[in-house]
């Protein structure tokens, strides 16, 4: 047990070491863009390492994440326009949120954990589904927060755009939330929680005849993992200030999945290592339709490069590295592995 | 008004049905859901916009586009299916998804992100009137297309050896091998064939709603989804079944639910899947007995 904890301390430093290193980046290129791209990337970093609670420990796909991080956008959302707004944003919102407003952090704390009581009292049944049914229900209950958030007008300005989010999500805010959410999930991999539902995933059957119950293991790290996506939601809503429906719907899913699968969905390492990836590919993409665009080489529109490029390399990486970047070691047994020269 | 109903149901729910069955089939085989399903309707739009300037026929070109179409299915086995088949099903549905995106985006990059015309014969539109119903011809042709179909579906299934050997690896696909059935060729068969349904309910569908854009796969895949997953995953009668019964849910909804509910009718629907994969996780229908991959 000495040594589980030994290596999450390892593991933790190594990804603070990582982020200042990051952080310290952004001082020395100093511009506004590569500033923009970094807070972004953290922000990701928080829903993958969310996803990874879930989806690494327990070995169930699941496509609602994108949907628990819509619920904390408009969550936090909703409580941190000032009031003043408020009658303009959103004129039809019932009176007793009309007129209250909290501080952004604390409204980003109370989106996660509204984005994870919808999840606990959602998905409970829904746990001791296996394989394609677990995967399709997931998709199920994304179709079904998406179509409430455009629906209910009166809360979410319906499939129009949602505006007047008070800006408050800087690098240090999403680097110290991201950072927070790495350390959750070291936490709960190596708590009694996360061994015992990797060992349903492992095998279940043998699992639960020592007494793991599969459903309530599983509940518990979806609540988990929907608190951090949620966290990521309000992140990302103060950070853009205003967005639609759209903007939680299957690209941005298809764009996370890419990143866990990359990195590995085993490891917490994994999913930091397929966001930032993902994140520099994904940019290094875009300046390369810029360039072309802007160049008049070729008169051709690029959209859809990005998207394309992507879908074939997580193809090759499942037929070739089908558990990503880092199948089951992390960041800090490879280290010790490597230096220390022990097992 | 009743039999304007039942009409209305019958006509969507034979578009359902071919859908859902397209994705039982492969379903009941692989054990493996193809997310990539959808698309083969883009590609029967594109397909079709695509061939409009040429001076074939209309039923020439909807044919080369169901053509186009079993052709992309059988694309799908080979990339996103095949060389993951032995890995985990988590692969497998992300391949396909991947598939998908790959599809979608290769649209919105080489034609365009805006919706396209595609033409359909004028008289497909026209009105008929029979004992005080009033529909357009499309609906009735796809009861008559759906009911023909079906016939020779279940007739294929039942009688032919191909039909046997496919329904064989469905129930053990490793036993249905050890006894010398040829697994390639099968899969390949259940992907032809579901490329070829969703080929014509695909030209019903576009028949309604005449024009095409890049996330025109969504909705069918979808349908197909909750269809299967009400009727009985692995059951290709269920799959029907579900069909039917989910055009008669979406049909009920839009008669009687008011105007500024109706909008949340994708959450009762999903709801309703949810619902059911809780009671029934295997679907109204059971299907053969060994539901795990073997």
């Amino acid at each position: 047990m000495k040594d589980f904890t030994n290596e999450n301390f390892i593991n933790i430093l190594f990804f603070f070491g990582l982020f200042l290193l990051i952080y310290a980046l952004n001082i020395f290129m100093g511009t506004a863009i590569f500033e923009r791209i970094l807070t972004n990337l953290f922000i990701y970093i928080i829903l993958v390492v969310g996803l990874q609670v879930f989806m690494g420990n327990s070995g169930i796909l699941s496509f609602a994440h994108i949907g628990y991080m819509s619920i904390g956008a408009y969550c936090s959302g909703i409580f941190s326009i000032p009031v003043k707004m408020k009658s303009m944003a959103l004129p039809d919102l019932y009176y007793f949120i009309q007129i209250t407003t909290f501080d952004p952090v604390i409204c980003i704390f109370i989106g996660g954990i509204f984005a994870a009581i919808v999840a606990a009292v959602l998905t409970l049944p829904l746990m001791r589904l296996n394989d394609a049914a677990a995967v399709i229900t997931s998709f199920a209950v994304l179709m079904v927060i998406h179509s409430i958030v455009v629906g209910w007008s009166a809360v979410t300005n319906g499939p129009r755009t949602f505006f007047g989010v008070p800006k408050a999500t800087t690098l240090e805010l999403a680097m110290i939330f991201s950072f927070a959410a790495v350390i959750i999930a070291f936490l709960y991999k190596n708590s009694r929680f996360g061994l015992l539902l990797r060992a349903t995933r492992d095998n279940e059957v043998a699992a639960e005849s020592i007494g793991a119950n599969t459903v309530y293991l599983r509940w518990f790290a979806v609540i988990v993992s929907a608190f951090l996506a949620g966290i990521a939601g309000g992140l990302w809503g103060h950070f853009i200030t205003s967005f639609s429906p759209k903007s939680f719907y299957l690209r941005e899913t298809f764009l996370v999945i890419s990143m866990i699968i990359i990195g590995g969905s085993f490891t917490v390492t994994g999913a930091i290592a397929g966001a930032l990836f993902v994140t520099i590919g994904y940019e290094f993409l875009r300046w390369i339709e810029k360039v072309i665009k802007f160049s008049d080489a070729i008169k051709f529109e690029f959209i859809g490069l990005t998207e394309i490029f992507l879908s074939i390399t997580m193809i090759v990486f499942l037929v070739t590295k089908p558990k990503g970047l880092f199948p089951f070691l992390e960041i800090g047994e490879i280290i010790k592995k490597k230096f220390f020269n022990k097992e | 008004m009743i039999l304007q109903f039942i009409v209305d149901v019958l006509s969507l729910g034979s578009m359902y049905a071919l859908f859902a069955l397209g994705l039982v089939l492969v379903y009941g085989i692989l054990k493996l859901v193809n997310f990539a399903y959808g698309e083969l309707i883009l590609v029967i739009g594109y397909s079709i916009f695509l061939l409009k300037g040429s001076p074939f026929p209309w039923f020439f070109m909807s044919f080369i586009a169901i053509i186009m179409c079993i052709f992309t299915s059988i694309a799908t086995d080979y990339v996103a299916f095949r060389p993951v088949r032995e890995k985990s099903v988590t692969a497998v549905l992300i391949t396909s998804f991947a598939f998908a995106t790959l599809l979608q985006n290769a649209a919105l990059l080489l034609i365009s992100a805006k919706p396209k015309n595609v033409p359909m014969p004028s008289f497909l539109s026209d009105s008929v009137q029979f004992l005080g119903v009033i529909t357009p011809v499309r609906n009735l042709i796809s009861i008559l297309v759906a009911v023909v179909c079906l016939f020779i579906f279940f007739q294929f299934m039942k009688r032919s050896l191909l039909g046997l050997a496919m329904r064989a690896s469905a129930t053990n696909f490793n036993m249905a091998r050890m006894l010398g059935i040829p697994a390639n060729l099968v899969i390949t068969t259940a992907f032809a064939l579901s490329g070829l349904l969703a080929g014509i309910a695909g030209t019903l569908w576009m028949s309604k709603i005449s024009m095409v854009f890049p996330g025109i796969g969504l909705e069918p895949l979808l349908i197909a989804f909750i269809a299967t997953v009400i009727g009985g995953m692995r059951s290709i009668q269920g799959a029907v079944l579900g069909g039917f019964i989910l055009a008669f849910i979406d049909m009920s909804f839009n008669y009687l639910l008011p105007q500024d509910i109706l909008k949340f009718r994708d959450a009762f629907t999903f709801s309703f899947v949810i619902l059911i994969l809780v009671i029934r996780p295997e679907g109204l229908i059971r299907g053969p007995a060994t539901g795990a991959r073997t």
